[in-house]
């Protein structure tokens, strides 16, 4: 049995045909994405299959989930919502859309709610600050122009 | 209606599409070169003579970078392109790849064939995925079409582009950093020299641009460098896309020629947000020093006018705020962003970016001691020209800036611990 899926598989497998063949290494940041995708979060478990399929050695492709911000390295809420709160946001009333969610969520930056449903996190700029107050829902979909409605909405609809 | 070099599509209904594209004289200027075979030299000199200057943050005039590629070098060659946009107020790159994706598509082949590439690479910000998924498609279409992939347009010719995503790092946005994070590899910059031409990806030479440098290459080829040029004006050619983004009533991309006035522009974005007075703009994203707004009422906006009144044209993100911003806290933000985001290799960003973030949070929170402004100019002072990357640079701008225009707010702050601004 391998700890990923086949589908999982074959998109790591597209995702390292983009590269020179001995360079599979430069796969390892959408591999961990998609591993990362279909777990919730990465374990060192994960993060060691990673490597051993891309032939890296393990502490490399820890090296990587620690240092970009997007990885999860510890179990997190089912929906994960990141705010950017970076100046051009905030000018645009991202501080209160921020208060509104910790309000409605019961919870701070960092934090999950008791019930594993959702994380929140404080976010860096998105460079699409034109659109803010924004924020992201499992790393991969933008939500802009957010109101205290909108807000309800998103949440009510993330289950 | 004004010249459009990169935004133009948006004119059109379905504006990313293929058909949209070649119907409007897209890939025209890819072909002809192909057809023609056209000496890389010649398509250097028009680079040059259009006085393209990189769009990327630094202003690097385009073809001086180009004629630095060993083209004859007999082994792999590279282009890069850097869609990693994530210095705060730029949103530019994400726009083109998602409403003009096949120009940055024919820019990057443009690129690869005149510097003798095997390959592509576009590195696209993590935290904007459903771009990296659109372009994929995009270059899909493009294989499809013969414009990509194998014997491009007939030709026999065979260059490549592979889409990379970032995830979640600033510092990525810095070329070798960049370079070290398509190896996959943490993103800490790289000593230069050498330079990315010399050893770059791989440690092949390699060619670095914008997304908006790159997207600007086929209009250049098609109109001749010297129409580019005129749409500017001397030494800033084209047209730029400016972010505009905080107190103004329509934030968004406003793509004008350079040397327009500041003014004008903040009237095509709808003006300060509406019973407000301007305050201040940080004219070129969130790394270069902000300017009060009686110095950038009078400014236009070209790379060698911002320079001139003591900032950047940066990326082109204009940060606009009006008189309900308190100066400290706004700093405190960014403060907060470089120390957050330093890579933590050298020890004056490492340590400094977090020392002036402490001290700007005891400022902004009523806990700030008279001599702070000065500890604030000497620690910045210590990282200036100390440092691997201009991280650290960037890190001070606005520290040393937000002092020097609005040093009374934060003399206020330390000596009443509250805000001179609002409540
Ligand atoms: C900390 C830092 C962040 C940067 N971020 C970006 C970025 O997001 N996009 C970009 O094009 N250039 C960025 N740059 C500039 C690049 O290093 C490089 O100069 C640029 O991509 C070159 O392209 P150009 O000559 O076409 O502007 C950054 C530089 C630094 C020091
Ligand atoms: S200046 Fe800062 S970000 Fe740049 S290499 Fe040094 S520590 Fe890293
Ligand atoms: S500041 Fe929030 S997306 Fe740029």
């Amino acid at each position: 049995m391998t700890l990923l899926t086949p589908e999982s598989l074959a998109q790591i497998d597209r995702e390292i045909a983009k590269y020179p063949a001995e360079h599979k290494q430069s796969a390892v940041m959408a591999a961990l994405r998609i591993a990362q995708t279909e777990k919730g979060w990465l374990s060192t478990e994960t993060i060691e299959y990673v490597a051993e399929y891309l032939g890296m050695p393990a502490i490399a492709a820890y090296e990587v989930a620690t240092f970009y911000n997007m990885y999860e390295l510890s179990p997190c809420g089912r929906h994960k919502i990141t705010v950017c709160t970076n100046l051009p946001c905030q000018l645009q009333g991202a501080g209160d859309i921020a208060e509104y969610l910790k309000k409605k969520l019961g919870i701070g930056f960092g934090e999950t709610t008791p019930d594993g449903r959702f994380t929140l996190k404080e976010g860096e700029c998105m460079g699409t600050c034109g659109s803010g107050p924004l924020c992201l829902h499992n790393n991969h979909k933008m939500y802009t122009r957010l109101t205290p409605q909108t807000v309800d909405q998103l949440l009510d609809g993330l289950k | 209606m004004s010249t459009k070099v990169c935004l133009w599509t948006l004119d059109h209904p379905n504006p990313a599409s293929l058909e949209t594209y070649v119907a409007n004289g897209g890939y025209s200027a890819l072909k002809k070169i192909l057809a023609e075979k056209t000496p890389a030299e010649q398509i250097i000199e028009q680079v040059k003579i259009s006085a393209l200057r990189g769009r990327g943050g630094a202003g690097f005039p385009t073809g001086l970078k180009w004629s630095f590629m060993p083209r004859s070098f007999p082994g792999d060659k590279y282009v890069v392109c850097n869609t990693d946009e994530g210095e705060p107020g730029t949103f530019k790159d994400r726009d083109i790849v998602q409403f003009n994706p096949h120009q940055l598509i024919e820019g990057m082949v443009i690129a690869g064939y005149t510097l003798g590439a095997r390959a592509g690479y576009n590195y696209i910000h993590g935290e904007i995925f459903e771009l990296y998924q659109s372009w994929e498609q995009a270059l899909d279409e493009a294989r499809a079409a013969g414009y990509l992939g194998k014997n491009i347009c007939g030709s026999g010719w065979d260059f490549d582009i592979h889409a990379h995503h970032g995830y979640g790092a600033y510092i990525c946005g810095e070329e070798t950093a960049l370079l070290e994070s398509i190896e996959g590899k943490k993103g800490q910059p790289r000593f230069k020299p050498p330079f990315p031409a010399s050893f770059g990806l791989y440690g092949k030479p390699t060619t670095i641009n914008n997304t908006e440098t790159l997207a600007s290459i086929p209009w250049i080829v098609k109109h001749g460098g010297q129409r580019f040029l005129e749409l500017g004006k001397p030494n800033n050619g084209g047209t730029k896309i400016f972010s505009v983004s905080g107190h103004v009533n329509q934030p968004g991309n406003y793509e004008v020629p350079l040397g327009t006035p500041f003014a004008e522009l903040l009237e095509m974005a709808g003006g300060v947000r509406d019973g407000h007075r301007l305050k201040a703009v940080i004219p070129g994203g969130s790394s270069a020093p902000v300017l009060p707004a009686e110095i950038m009422m009078d400014c236009t906006l070209d790379f060698d006018a911002i320079a001139k009144a003591g900032s950047m044209l940066g990326s082109g993100a204009v940060i606009v705020m009006d008189e309900t911003v308190c100066m400290v806290q706004a700093l405190e933000r960014l403060a907060y962003f470089y120390f957050e985001e330093s890579c933590g290799q050298c020890t004056p960003c490492r340590e400094g970016t977090g020392w002036m973030y402490r001290v700007v949070h005891r400022i902004e929170h009523g806990q700030g001691r008279p001599e702070d402004l000065d500890l604030l100019m000497s620690v910045g002072g210590n990282i200036s020209g100390r440092t691997i990357c201009a991280l650290g640079d960037a890190a001070v701008g606005p520290v040393h800036s937000f002092i020097k225009h609005f040093r009374k707010e934060f003399e206020y702050h330390i000596e009443n611990k509250r805000c001179m601004v609002g409540d």
